[in-house]
């Protein structure tokens, strides 16, 4: 048994010891600060002379002379893949938490969700080794050549000869990084749903597909949204795998247009391009102008998202105690 | 008078009724656990190829040696980026727990009211925050002010990758002790700080080292963070002033080599890699679902929400 430390000290340790805790809580907030004045700095020679230009423009050369910078098609470029990874991961996703919520047999729960988060631990860079040398192969042979040689070049978004290296196959294996996110907090919010919501459609006659139908998905659907902008914003800053699978195209050539064409986003030309900018060139202050850009996206889908899972959790609570 | 004719007909509606809503029924059940297989075969497909193609490249030489001239015949091994990692992980743990934990303190404990919630809300803002524009961050910070790739701006990034972590989960599982040791231990006429550091904290202890230890696998996965901050480098560590290597950097570095020896030992790598991260999350949440059941684990996730 443990000595009970009666004798603890004077006041001045005790308030010594909140003063800590507290420094240790605003270091976060600090930081947040730290990152919004370090990046805004940092990008200011690029933002001074290209001005707005740098969010509409589609240049980009970093030629020394010639420099001229604009994020247009990298931005576009992020919500494209992102958008295309929220189609194909969201609805695998509320199925995923359905099955974990209602369906699953009591024993497979567990296991099953515990190898779900594991797909969230597997680091991002094997995410893209895995694309790389195996996963786009199986992408480009059964899917991408079908649908290239089904509609051909004459449709949009089918166009061009499949190579493996573009968007789509960037967009799937995003879909496959973020449904882990999805489907575990999506359960959390189903979970969350009153049992006697369940039961009153249950004593109706309602079957499974209708109970979740009819009581489970109007009580959490906003919380559901949130989950999905939570992956959403995962999406939008994933970059290793995106950067090894995306093909990399630059200036006006990275505009998606295709499916199977190269792209880029904000946070892969990042990474591609760092290691050619000089440290202090307008070429770098461009890249941390993106990362301003990238900042202020991820800032304002996370708050939002927070804003929706906390309100449907809180509210949840309070009826689940009432 | 409901006549016999009439009630067959009600009895056929009522089949055809149900049948098809069980029909349904049925069909969703089977699209759903279709997702479930959906998400499982490229976790089965990655440890497979992991697994088989990196074990080809292991050796003792492997782990230890450093890497060889690129192109050469001797690719030699990947011990610099071995040595990286576990520098790395050490270094922010050294920064991100103390840190972290006296944050998870101050919410759990003086964190009920505004400024607590303030903080709570843009830790989990900062937790979800993509990891390429803290490494960028921790470039202009530290690398453009000190004027050179070091072990102290990959430290720095990794740790604020790491804080949120462990500021939620140690506030989750401070909060899992019941508010009657607090009650008990204050009307003893101890001090708060003692209470918390002496009781409350060897009674959250499991929740905290899970929390640790999940965001230790985390920052050891972490890639783009580490390009703006540490650079990477084929030889072993020299001085915290200097660029050394990870096991992310040098597996993405691999990778992209046009050679097959390298891209073997891309394999290997990731083999070491996702060995350490995985052992660790699995090791973590057995443990977990072992000592407190099903109610801690579900608030393990830091961050998460």
């Amino acid at each position: 048994m443990m000595r009970i430390p009666l004798k603890s000290g004077s006041r001045f340790v005790d308030k010594f010891f909140k003063i800590g805790a507290a420094m240790a809580a605003t270091y976060v907030l600090a930081i947040i600060l730290l990152i919004v004045v370090n990046l805004i700095s940092g990008s200011a020679p690029v933002w001074q002379k290209e001005g707005l230009g740098f969010l509409t423009g589609s240049n980009w050369n970093s030629e020394e002379g010639r420099e001229s910078y604009g994020a247009a098609p990298y931005i576009l470029g992020t919500f494209v893949t992102a958008g295309i990874a929220m189609a194909i991961g969201v609805p695998i996703s509320i199925g995923i938490a359905m099955f974990l919520s209602e369906l699953a047999p009591k024993i497979m729960r567990t296991p099953l969700s515990l190898i779900i988060e594991l797909l969230a631990a597997v680091p991002s860079v094997i995410y893209g080794l895995w694309g790389l040398f195996v996963f786009r192969l199986y992408l480009k042979d059964w899917v991408e050549t079908p649908l290239h040689n089904m509609f051909g070049d004459n449709s949009v978004i089918f166009a061009g000869a499949p190579f493996g290296l573009d968007i789509f196959t960037a967009s799937v294996v995003l879909a496959i990084m973020i449904i882990p996110t999805i489907s575990t907090i999506s359960r959390e919010i189903m979970l969350a749903v009153p049992n006697s919501q369940r039961e009153a459609a249950y004593m109706l006659g309602a079957t499974k597909w209708e109970v979740f139908r009819l009581a489970v998905i109007p009580y959490s659907k906003s919380g559901l949204i949130g989950a999905a902008i939570l992956g959403l914003g995962r999406a939008v800053g994933e970059t290793m795998a995106v950067t090894m699978l995306i093909g990399n195209s630059t200036g006006a050539a990275a505009f998606p247009t295709s499916l199977f064409q190269p792209g880029q986003t904000m946070s892969s030309i990042m990474a591609n391009e760092f290691a050619e900018a000089s440290q202090a060139g307008l070429h770098m202050s461009a890249l941390i102008g993106i990362g301003l850009i990238l900042f202020v996206v991820a800032f304002g889908i996370n708050i939002v998202a927070h804003l929706l899972v906390a309100r449907v959790i809180k509210s949840h609570e309070g009826a689940v105690q009432a | 008078m409901i006549t016999v004719e009439q009630r067959a007909e009600f009895r056929k509606h009522f089949r055809y009724n149900v049948g098809r809503r069980l029909v349904i029924d049925k069909i969703v059940k089977g699209v759903v656990f279709g997702c479930v297989i959906l998400a499982i075969v490229p976790l089965g497909s990655i440890l497979v190829e992991v697994i088989t193609n990196g074990s080809a490249a292991l050796s003792i030489e492997f782990l230890t040696q450093i890497p060889g001239a690129v192109g050469s015949a001797d690719a030699g091994g990947i011990g610099p980026a071995i040595q990286g990692t576990i520098v790395l992980i050490g270094m922010s743990s050294l920064i991100g727990v103390p840190v972290g934990v006296m944050g998870g303190i101050f919410l759990s404990e003086y964190g009920d009211n505004r400024y607590g919630r303030t903080v709570r809300f843009f830790n989990d803002v900062l937790a979800e925050f993509p990891t390429i524009v803290i490494g960028i961050f921790a470039f202009v910070m530290i690398v453009l002010t000190l004027g050179n790739f070091s072990v102290w701006a990959g430290t720095f990034a990794l740790s604020i990758i790491m804080l949120p972590i462990i500021t939620r989960t140690t506030e989750e599982s401070l909060k899992l002790v019941p508010i009657t040791y607090r009650e008990a231990a204050f009307a003893l006429g101890i001090k708060r700080w003692a209470v918390i550091t002496k009781i409350i904290l060897s009674q959250a202890k499991n929740g905290m080292v899970t929390g640790i230890l999940l965001a230790v696998a985390r920052i050891a996965g972490e890639t783009a963070p580490l390009i703006f901050t540490i650079l990477g480098s084929s030889q072993f560590m020299d001085g915290f002033n200097g660029p050394i290597d990870a096991l992310p950097l040098r597996i993405w570095r691999l990778s992209s080599l046009p050679y097959d020896n390298a891209v073997a030992q891309g394999w290997g790598a990731a083999l070491v890699l996702i060995l350490m991260v995985l052992s660790i999350n699995i090791g973590v949440r057995y443990i977990v679902l072992r000592k407190k059941g099903r109610g801690l684990k579900l608030r393990m996730r830091g961050g998460a929400l």
